[in-house]
């Protein structure tokens, strides 16, 4: 009889148990029901087609769409400088100012969102429903910068401050430094932002539902509807997978994208 | 010198991080074409130097000339001068064409062309894509990397990437290149490789190399002049043959190569007294003066006992390949000899110095300084001695607790034991005690000299061999067995770290 060797290789079998029982096994279910006929419970694609045919949930999904890319490029446009001066200035020498940033990040969500609700009201954003959109954006946009501006700061934090002296001293001006080396040196982080912010508020229908007035319904909340209201699990683990090739088709775009401007692979092609 | 010749001037340039002062008031100027060396120390200022010649760091006062013209607070993309830094700062995204091409890609020139007309115009352009490809290709072979055009600058060797710096710095023809360092990172074999091929390419470029190293052997085999530097001031300018025969004091004599540093004393025209003998020497100097006397290891001659002129014994012997070095001990100093002829350890023997082999320095000398540190009980401890001082001076309006630890002005309480310190003592403040016992440190005079109206006596202590230089107006002996008290509150205390508060 061989004893019983125990290598390093085992160690990793917990790990895979683990995977196996809450990643592999509920993305069959959720397959599984995707594809299964609500009545008779047979193989059929009738949820997809559900879905496609339905006016309103091509809505849903075109609101997510156009409010996880707007918040998304919102936050990158105000975290990226906000990243830059506290990485590169001593505006931050003790480290106060990145915490003031970071510090919204560790309270509450809902309870963020609630005040933001006050806030917009008090500001007499929510007098018309032509308004529900730009709130929403807003709560989204607020709740998720503290996500964007962290992984630019780490990069940009660690950035050799010789290659930007190199690229002064070679003729670059500060702004084309800036685009020719900095930027594209801190694409790594950039993307990274970018898949913390764009599948959450694909989903996040908190914010919506508190600073929408009831006229923003996003995907999240149509997947919430179908599962605790519809009682249509069918419905809701089809609309999961559409959400998930999605998000899976953007980030191999976003990868592809930042492999294009930056070779640098540490880090940068997440996919 | 013409003045067209000189192609950076720098004219009393300070250079001040936040109050601690990096340069100070430095002047020197830099002919076309030449190979020059900042050599120093680290944190001696020579890389501050070059930062200020390239633009990254602004004098805090002075001026720097190009060709005449102030350029003091021209930002460096405006600069003829491209730099290669010492970790190579290549662009990590772009691959080596990109990274060469870089600063072409970015250069525009006014050309002044007949437009269909007639008329002449002016139109600023950028360098045409075949102009930048003739001039990538060309410094690629320079450096020897034609095939790398395509490869990714983060998989090239350490050497490679340098010469990638070198050719990225070199195709735009700058007027002045500067070095920072350039070969620290590369091994032993590459580095002489590379001094070569650097001192090679400056001779077929013509331009303008201003380097900077802590190497002094790489000053020595590159450039056509050096600038030794320390503390922030420039110490000795000159060409390398100049600097190694004759230093101009006692720092860069041990900078450059090595040497005997004696601390000597004029007895008479042209005689110098070290070692406890009378040299002649070429230099002439006040009689009575303390000097520093320089002797190379390979100028002192060896010879049988008695036939030379100071005897002594072999205290160690090493080979070195081409020579030998020697430890020959006279009394209870110490003289490194380098000779192509071995003497056994413990072989007395005799040396000889020429004259024109001793070079005398000036030594700059009113008050004794010694390395010392604080022991438990709040005494100092140098030269042999354990002497009564007043501690608080290290901090501004400080105190002593019963307890002996020193509370600062802020409350925070601090223990001094082992903490090092840097210890003044001025010559008229120490008092000599008749015997080896009284005082607080003992040693043996060594050397007496009369200066018009007062005796400067040197005791030198037994083991630490550390001298106190007394001035007094009492004669003693030579060889007297004497020792010293200094009182508490001449004793000038300062931190060692340099982030004093």
């Amino acid at each position: 009889m061989t004893a019983l060797k125990f290598s390093r290789k085992h160690l990793g079998i917990p790990y895979a148990l683990f995977m196996a029982m809450f990643v592999i096994f509920p993305l069959l279910l959720i397959i599984y029901y995707a594809f299964t006929d609500p009545e008779t419970g047979g193989l059929s694609f009738i949820n997809f087609i559900d879905f496609f045919t339905s006016n309103a949930n091509l809505t849903a999904l075109f609101m997510s769409f156009a409010l996880a890319i707007l918040t998304t490029v919102i936050c990158l446009l105000i975290a990226y400088p906000a990243a830059y001066i506290l990485a590169r200035t001593n505006i931050n020498k003790n480290g106060v100012m990145l915490l003031l940033f970071i510090l919204p990040m560790w309270i509450n969500f809902v309870l963020r969102t609630a005040a933001m609700k006050e806030l917009l009201y008090k500001l007499g954003m929510f007098n018309s429903n032509n308004m529900s959109f730009i709130n929403t954006l807003i709560g989204m946009v607020y709740d998720y910068l503290p996500f964007t501006i962290l992984p630019i700061y780490t990069v940009l934090e660690k950035l050799d401050k010789n290659v930007l002296e190199a690229s002064a001293d070679l003729g670059a001006t500060g702004i084309q430094t800036l685009f020719k080396v900095t930027i594209p040196l801190s694409m790594p982080g950039i993307v990274s932002a970018i898949t913390m912010v764009l599948l959450p508020t694909m989903t996040s229908y908190v914010v919506s539902d508190t600073l929408g007035n009831g006229n923003i319904t996003i995907i999240g909340k149509l997947i919430e509807n179908q599962f605790s209201v519809m009682y249509n699990w069918n419905a809701g683990s089809a609309i999961a997978m559409i959400l998930l090739v999605l998000i899976f088709a953007t980030m191999i775009v976003t990868g592809k994208f930042s492999e294009e401007d930056s070779t640098d692979a540490r880090g940068g092609g997440l996919w | 010198m013409e003045n067209k010749e000189k192609i950076i001037e720098i004219k009393g340039v300070t250079k001040e991080f936040n109050g601690q002062i990096a340069v100070e008031k430095m002047d020197l100027y830099i002919r076309k074409g030449e190979f020059v060396t900042f050599l120093g120390p680290s944190g001696c200022g020579k890389s501050t130097t070059l930062r200020m010649i390239a633009g990254f760091e602004m004098p805090s006062s002075g001026q720097i000339l190009l060709n005449g013209k102030d350029i003091t607070n021209l930002p460096p993309y405006e600069r003829p001068i491209n730099t290669v830094f010492q970790r190579y700062a290549l662009f990590p995204h772009l691959n080596v064409y990109d990274n060469i091409a870089y600063g072409l890609k970015l250069k525009r020139f006014k050309n002044t062309y007949v437009d269909k007309k007639g008329r002449e115009r002016t139109r600023i352009e950028k360098l045409s894509k075949d102009v930048i490809d003739a001039k990538v290709s060309r410094v690629l072979k320079l450096v020897d990397l034609e095939e790398f055009e395509k490869r990714d600058v983060t998989t090239l060797s350490g050497g490679q990437q340098q010469r990638i710096a070198i050719a990225r710095a070199i195709v735009n023809e700058p007027e002045i290149l500067l070095l920072d360092e350039p070969l620290g990172a590369l091994d032993l074999k590459m580095r002489k490789d590379m001094q070569l091929e650097l001192k090679d390419m400056h001779q077929k470029l013509g331009i303008t190399f201003i380097y900077v190293t802590h190497d002094q052997e790489e000053a020595l085999t590159m450039s056509d002049t050096i600038v030794v530097m320390k503390d922030g001031a420039i110490q000795q300018i000159g060409t390398p043959k100049d600097i190694y025969n004759e230093p101009k004091n006692s720092f860069v004599a041990d900078f450059i190569g090595e040497s005997n540093i004696f601390s000597g004393t004029m007895v008479g025209d042209k005689k110098v007294r070290f070692i406890n003998r009378v040299f002649d020497c070429v230099d002439d100097f006040p009689l009575n003066e303390k000097v520093d006397v320089v002797v190379r290891p390979e100028d002192v001659f060896l010879a049988d006992e008695g036939k030379g002129m100071v005897d002594g014994v072999i205290i160690s012997s090493i080979f070195k390949g081409v020579h030998y070095e020697m430890t020959f001990k006279v009394g209870k100093t110490e003289v490194l000899i380098q000779d192509t002829i071995e003497r056994k350890e413990g072989e007395r023997c005799s040396i000889h110095i020429r004259p024109d082999d001793i070079h005398i320095m000036a030594k700059e000398f009113d008050c004794n300084r010694y390395d010392g540190y604080i022991n438990k009980r709040n005494n100092v401890c140098f030269a042999d001695g354990e002497f009564e001082c007043d501690v608080t001076q290290l901090y501004e309006n400080s105190h002593l607790d019963e307890e002996g630890y020193l509370v600062l002005e802020n409350g925070e309480k601090l223990d001094l034991n082992d903490v090092d310190v840097k210890v003044e003592v001025g010559l008229k403040d120490i008092e000599i005690i008749d015997n080896d016992v009284d005082g607080d440190a003992c040693g043996t005079i060594i050397s007496i000299v009369y200066k018009g109206d007062h005796y400067q006596i040197i005791i030198r202590t037994d083991d630490e061999e550390e001298d106190f230089v007394v001035d007094t107006e009492y004669v003693w002996n030579e060889n007297d067995r004497v020792s010293v008290k200094i009182p508490k509150d001449k004793i000038k205390l300062k931190l060692k770290a340099v982030n004093q508060k």
